[in-house]
């Protein structure tokens, strides 16, 4: 018999105190226990970025990641970033840059985007490259990706 | 304003930056069961028996299918074939759950139903299956050969399908020309890996008999029309939804052997049944391209005019060919591509193995043969000494012989007539773009410093829209919105957007006030789904026409309301109005409403019931796009690894209606083109035994290996469609892996290093400049 495991953690602002098993990954419980959808699998070992979120303000692979392990933690998911329904400016600057076809990946991009842009403001061409190279698209070519980044870090700065 | 022809930004987009999207893996059915696939371990095996009970004893487990309990369910378990024809000697095609015999790693066997994947993935663990593994056909180079060990038990040898395509007098050129260059090229190209894998949910409505079946397809009707034969009922009797697709490229255009399966666990189960993919299974389940082995044989004259091209394909189709041998046959009728060919032969050999079925992924066997075609251009020009680049231009077919009749037939069964385009005058649209007059002076600086630099370029021409139609349904409502049903589905593309632009203008009504849904079969009766490029041909053009139709239909009943003449009339802004008379308007939902009728009174003459109209079209040939690339790359001699630094494309897909998600194609398709030209392998061991399965072992292009890639559009109309369009979906791929592997070998010019295969990893690379070093 699997044991449940108590946790209590915070997700986008709100507080969840849930009953989940030992086994179930992190993806798994913000996607199917707390429909939370926006996270995406794409490869589940890791690679692909898809489901990435902030765990404690730093980027985690929601699929390595378990559930257990992020109690009493504060997770941010791509749901978390638009305020009152209305896009962040990173957001905005995906549609006006075209840096999504399918849209699948785009939540893990967003995520890795809103972490280099706390870390690093003004980020290089090159920086934006190495930070989502941990993140894959196989639509866009990345083009439209990387110039929307710059634009946010450019228009922070006004 | 016109929308069309406007970078409209795309209204698909804050609904999936907001994380709102549906993908099929986001819906969650009320009682909803999870499906987890058992697949074979064995490239070749015989079944000889299968024990569930341990796993159906397991908490949780609902149901394990096999293929007898779908013999009960279907009038055959064995797939039809998608596209026959009567060259395929050997037409094999899967079963829903493997009968008796596997013939590939991945090949379903049985379905585990539970309450969660988790559960479903502990019983798959407990269920025994009793193999004998047969004989393996694994390499196709092997598996061609007389003797080889066979990929079905009953087959005395490999080859299901032989053909040849040809024009002119081959032997009479090859005979007399002063200048033959021959090679042999292999090709791989791995899969489509969209980031979404595979997804299907169906779920069963016992009062009214009917499925609903939601899957992640290109080719929704499809599906619903293979399994209502497969059923034996009326097609009524079943919807198919496409959710919102985290990307296709080909592979989601299948029929696949899964999708029959789970269908009928949520009839057996009364509950609904959703089956995910996991990426493993992706890798080996979901069909690939693979690999090639071309010969070649190109003759010129001493001034540098191509004479004739010979040469073989050898095919490696897996172990079924659902999709008949349409990539080989579109890779041999491609090679000739944007030039003046007077003599042409291709003879195909199409080999099964046991490795998943080959079909279409973007580009479809066509950037093989522009690589093909490219790198005899690039030996030519060597050879001769000439410039790649004007070896090509001189090479081309001029704008004033269009159309041009090539020789070959397509596809379609049709004589290929390359319709519209001016080859020379895009390429040198490229060619500038580049600044490639003065790449040479860059390359000796850069060669000065110790980097090795060069430049590739590489032409195409692409036969898209292909018919037999799409359909799209318009309706406006008596609230003035519209709303568009179309046949095919989208997977990125950006067809809620761009269709909404073409129905925009002939409505005059704003992007924000129409909605347009792909991917229901109930929506559109009849449809054949989005691949090929072909989408915006069939189903732009039938949204054109039924706007066109309905916009007839506006003027009419609005010129009975307002006592007005029909020519007098306009659209714009959400209203109909008489022209310089702005008082004498209806909006139109009050057209709509006025169309509705009311009960008991007939509509005064010659006025139809109700906005709405559903058109079809259907193209009378395929409309031929074209473009030239190039690449330039710098290559760590030390290391081997190939950075793309620059690309550029020039590029004719007709009348662009949005720039925008154009760029988008082609900047997505070169991106597939850069990971086939340089990185991505699905490998095999020599028993068919699967090595690349995860992408640890099999790489895609990441952000840090893509360069800026600049483009620039021609935009010559078809004559084939009102819209003048011609598909972009593929265009960005098929030319681009030659660009990138002829730049290497231009930046290797030093060593002599000669490439004749793709990809080209950075260990093949060293080896091959170690191997020049030597020599």
């Amino acid at each position: 018999m699997t044991t449940m495991h108590e946790i209590t953690l915070k997700v986008n602002g709100a507080d969840y105190a849930c009953e989940v098993e030992g086994r179930l990954t992190l993806a798994d419980f913000l996607r199917h226990q707390i429909n939370l959808t926006g996270t995406h699998l794409g490869c589940e070992h890791g690679v692909c970025g898809a489901c990435t979120v902030l765990v404690n303000g730093k980027t985690a692979r929601g699929c390595l990641m378990l559930a257990v392990q992020a109690d009493e933690a504060e997770i941010t998911t791509v749901e978390g970033l638009a305020v009152n329904g209305e896009l962040n400016d990173l957001q905005q600057a995906f549609m006006e840059h075209h840096a999504l076809q399918c849209g699948f990946c785009t939540p893990g991009m967003l995520m890795t985007l809103t972490e280099l842009l706390e870390e690093n403001p003004h980020p290089k061409e090159q920086d934006v490259r190495e930070a989502i190279s941990g993140n894959i698209c196989r639509c866009t070519g990345y083009q439209g990706i990387v110039a929307a980044a710059l634009a946010v870090a450019e228009q922070r700065d006004c | 304003m016109s929308s069309f022809g406007s970078s409209a930004k795309r209204v698909e987009d804050p609904v999936l930056l907001r994380g709102e999207g549906k993908f099929t893996d986001d819906i969650h059915l009320p009682g909803l069961l999870t499906a987890a696939m058992l697949r074979s371990p064995y490239a070749h095996a015989r079944i000889k028996s299968i024990d569930t009970s341990t796993a159906l004893e397991l908490d949780g487990v609902h149901l394990i299918l096999k293929n007898a309990d779908l013999a009960l369910e279907y009038t055959t378990t064995e797939l039809p074939l998608m596209v026959p024809n009567p060259l395929i000697t050997k037409p094999v095609t899967p079963h829903m759950l493997a009968k008796d015999y596997v013939r590939y790693v991945g090949e379903p066997i049985a379905l585990i139903v539970a309450e969660d994947r988790y559960i479903a993935e502990d019983a798959l663990e407990r269920v025994i299956v009793d193999y004998e593994p047969l004989p393996v056909a694994g390499d196709f180079r092997e598996a061609v050969k007389r003797n080889a060990a066979t990929a079905h038990h009953e087959i005395e040898d490999n080859v299901c399908a032989e053909f040849v395509q040809a024009f002119g007098n081959v032997d009479e050129v090859f005979a007399n020309a002063p200048h033959i260059y021959k090679n042999t090229f292999f090709q791989h190209r791995g899969a489509a890996h969209p980031l979404e894998t595979r997804a299907m949910m169906a779920t069963y409505d016992e009062l009214s008999d009917h499925l609903t079946f939601y899957a992640a397809s290109q080719s929704p009707h499809r599906v619903r029309e293979i399994y209502a034969k497969l059923r034996g009922i009326d097609d009524n009797q079943v919807r198919v939804v496409v959710p919102d697709i985290g990307g296709g490229f080909g592979a989601k255009g299948q029929t696949y052997p899964e999708y029959f399966s789970v269908a009928a666990a949520a009839r057996l189960l009364r509950r609904p049944v959703k089956y995910m993919e996991d990426r493993r299974e992706n890798f080996t389940a979901t069909h690939h391209e693979r690999d090639q082995l071309w010969t070649a044989e190109i003759a010129f004259n001493d001034d540098g005019k191509l004479l004739g091209f010979r040469g073989t394909l050898l095919h490696d189709s897996g172990a079924y060919v659902p999709w008949g041998i349409i990539t080989p046959y579109i890779a041999a009728s491609t090679v000739p591509g944007p030039y003046l060919l007077p003599a042409y032969e291709m003879k195909v050999t199409c080999v099964l193995t046991n490795k998943v079925a080959v079909t279409p992924v973007r580009g479809a066997g066509r950037p093989q043969a522009a690589f093909t075609m490219e790198r005899m251009m690039d030996t030519a020009a060597l050879e001769l000494g000439r410039d790649p680049a004007s070896l090509r231009r001189q090479n081309y077919i001029p704008a004033d012989q269009m159309p041009y009749k090539m020789g070959l037939i397509f596809r379609d069964g049709s004589p290929i007539t390359y319709d519209s385009g001016d080859y020379p005058a895009c390429h040198d649209k490229a060619i500038e773009l580049s600044e490639y007059d003065s790449f040479k002076e860059r390359q000796k600086a850069a060669r000065s410093e110790g980097r090795f630099i060069g430049i590739g370029i590489a032409s195409y021409v692409e036969g898209t829209g292909l018919g037999p139609f799409e359909g799209a349904n318009i309706r406006v409502a008596p609230s003035g919105k519209v709303t568009i049903h179309y046949g095919a589905s989208a997977q990125g593309q950006g067809h809620q957007t761009v269709f909404a632009q073409i129905a925009s203008d002939q409505l005059g009504v704003d992007l924000a006030d129409i909605t347009v849904i792909g991917g229901d079969t109930q929506g559109c009766p009849y449809g054949i789904g989005t691949f090929a490029s072909r989408a915006i041909v069939n189903a732009g053009n039938a949204v054109h026409q039924a706007s066109e139709a309905v916009r007839q239909k506006i003027i009419k009943a609005a010129s009975y309301m307002m006592e007005a003449a029909e020519e007098d009339m306009d659209l714009a802004e959400g209203s109909v109005f008489v022209k310089g008379v702005p008082k004498m308007s209806r909006t139109l939902g009050e057209v709509a409403e006025f169309v509705n009728g009311k009960p008991g009174f007939t509509l005064p003459g010659g006025i139809e019931p109700g906005l709405q109209e559903l058109s079809y079209f259907t193209p009378k040939q395929a409309a031929y796009a074209n473009g030239t690339h190039l690449a330039e790359v710098e290559v760590d001699v030390e290391t081997g690894y190939a950075k793309v630094l620059r690309y550029w494309s020039g590029h004719d897909c007709g009348k662009m209606i949005n720039p925008m998600t154009v760029e988008g194609q082609v900047l997505g398709g070169v991106a597939h083109g850069l990971g086939n030209a340089l990185f991505e392998w699905m490998r095999y061991d020599e028993n068919a035994q699967p090595v690349t399965v995860n992408y640890g072992e099999y790489l895609l292009p990441l952000a840090s290996d893509m360069p800026h890639v600049q483009q620039v559009h021609q935009e010559i109309p078809t004559p084939q469609n009102p819209l003048g369009v011609k598909g972009a979906g593929e265009g960005g791929t098929i030319p681009a892996i030659a660009a990138i592997i002829g730049a290497i070998e231009n930046a290797l010019k030093p060593f002599g290093v000669r490439i004749s295969e793709a990809p080209i990893t950075p260990p093949r690379l060293l080896e091959l400049i170690e191997c020049a070093r030597k020599n």
